[in-house]
């Protein structure tokens, strides 16, 4: 057994700092691989670091997310989400999740490639028209995901503006005051319900009229899960791809040798997906916790019945025991069994389409911008703050004669 | 043509997507899917259900070739 430190550490264990991952995980991989923390709100936890229990804790039943619902749990933000998806385990979640999963198979995201790549020319034909220096996150970024999910979905692209807004509720952990939280999410819920009863009057060919269609005529779903399913989509729709694109650019501009070997054989952009997908530690700190329903063992200590295990997926992905040197970006790594999207029942529905649009992203602004760089210098890139995720707020790319 | 349907039951987490996507198909005994049938007349559910998996244990085969149908990734 490992000698766990009684006393718990404040966590996360560092204000984020651009997309580095804290040196200390590293640390505690070796000596401390499951070890007690506290956050900002919520109970005293278990952090799992390590790859192999990181997976147990997303994948082994006897590990419940359905349990924090019911708990304090311990996380970084005031507010606490008692409902949706991420709050289930199988089989109520198996119930939601299958109802949108074939919308998000490989097969049925490779149909969208042909749509993506065309928004992706016109953003970047766009961009040629505006002239450098422009912000990337704002001409590309949002755009490029936006606009695909609110095709997929059936959103009215021209209501992103306000979506845009209240998506940030959803992530915030102190950009927004827990009062605007509360309106932020009460609106787009709004919003949501609205959109249902427009379809559910006129259906359509998209992914709200499908989901409205299993809650009226197969009572798969009730009017609430159907709204908080709805509302995950589009947030999570977007939210996330649209920060990893401008996260794998900025990581690619300032690694040019990495940057160069990839201009040169652009057929592995989706290999590069992967590596940056393994290397960008998304996520702030380890959210998600789940409780442990019966005694466990766990990287050399006792899991109690009852006790939260947060399992933090930046650190597994930096794993010395799984990937060879894994503090350097290596494009070329090949084999590469990252678990950026997660892993076990809740393992990224959208991973299929992220990747797509991803490798959609690369590829077509490293084929029309032969010499992107970043429009700023790098230290003057300005980072999100108080949110569960990192990533630049906004990225001058500049290309061309300046 | 038909098509063969393999369950790696030590990876297998017993989501129970599977047997939700491609009813009939799949069946969990002691918490691990085990396909119900392993040999299956070509069908658009069991490919889903092998794409849906969130471990990527199910493995869908043409059965004289034994190439690999689904996941794709």
């Amino acid at each position: 057994m490992t000698t766990i430190d009684p006393t718990p550490r404040t966590y996360p264990f560092s204000a984020p700092d651009r997309l580095r991952l804290d040196p200390f995980y590293a640390e505690l991989r070796k000596q401390e691989p499951v070890s007690r923390v506290r956050l900002p709100y919520g109970e005293t936890a278990w952090l799992a670091t390590r790859y192999s229990d990181v997976r147990t804790v997303f994948a082994d039943p006897r590990f419940s997310r359905a349990e924090s619902a019911e708990r304090d749990e311990p996380r970084a933000r005031p507010t606490q989400q008692r409902t949706g998806i991420l709050t289930m385990d199988p089989p109520e979640h198996t119930r939601l999740r299958k109802l949108v999963a074939k919308a998000f198979t490989a097969r049925r995201v490779e149909q969208l490639r042909p749509r993506a790549q065309r928004i992706a020319d016109d953003l970047v034909g766009r961009m040629r028209r505006k002239g450098a220096p422009l912000d990337l996150v704002e001409e590309f970024a949002l755009p490029l995901p936006i606009t695909v999910i609110c095709e997929l979905l059936g959103v009215p692209y021209e209501d992103r503006d306000d979506f845009r807004v209240w998506s940030d509720a959803f992530l915030s952990t102190s950009k927004l005051s827990e009062q605007q939280v509360e309106d932020y999410v009460a609106q787009m819920r709004a919003y949501m319900a609205e959109l249902v009863e427009q379809r559910r009057a006129r259906p359509e060919d998209d992914l709200l009229s499908g989901l409205i269609q299993a809650r009226d005529e197969q009572d798969k779903l009730s009017e609430t899960e159907l709204l908080d399913l709805a509302v995950g989509l589009l947030v999570a729709g977007h939210e996330t791809t649209a920060t990893q694109i401008p996260n794998f650019v900025y990581v690619l501009l300032t690694h040019p040798a990495e940057l160069e070997w990839l201009r040169n054989s652009p057929e592995r952009v989706p290999e590069a997906v992967e590596e940056l997908m393994r290397f960008v530690p998304l996520g702030v700190n380890a959210a998600f916790p789940r409780y442990a329903l019966e005694d466990v063992e766990l990287g050399g200590v006792l899991i109690r019945a009852g006790e939260p295990v947060l399992a933090s997926l930046a650190s597994a992905n930096r794993d010395e025991e799984v990937f060879e040197r894994p503090e350097e970006l290596n494009l070329a790594r090949g084999s590469n069994a990252h678990i950026g999207f997660g892993h076990g029942p809740h393992h990224c529905l959208g991973a299929q389409l992220a990747r797509m649009e991803l490798q959609v992203a690369l590829g077509t602004l490293l084929g029309e911008f032969a010499d992107l760089r970043l429009g700023v210098a790098e230290q003057d890139v300005s980072w999100k703050t108080g949110m569960l995720v990192r990533g630049p707020r906004r990225l001058p790319v500049a290309w061309g004669a300046d | 043509m038909s098509w063969r349907v393999e369950v790696d039951g030590a990876t297998c987490i017993g989501s129970g997507m599977c047997s939700a996507i491609a009813e009939g198909y799949f069946e969990l005994v002691d918490g691990v899917s085990q396909p119900v049938r392993t040999e299956v007349e070509p069908t658009d559910d069991v490919v889903d259900a092998a794409e849906s998996c969130p471990v990527e244990a199910v493995i869908v085969r043409d059965a004289d070739s034994g190439r690999k149908l689904a996941p794709e990734h």
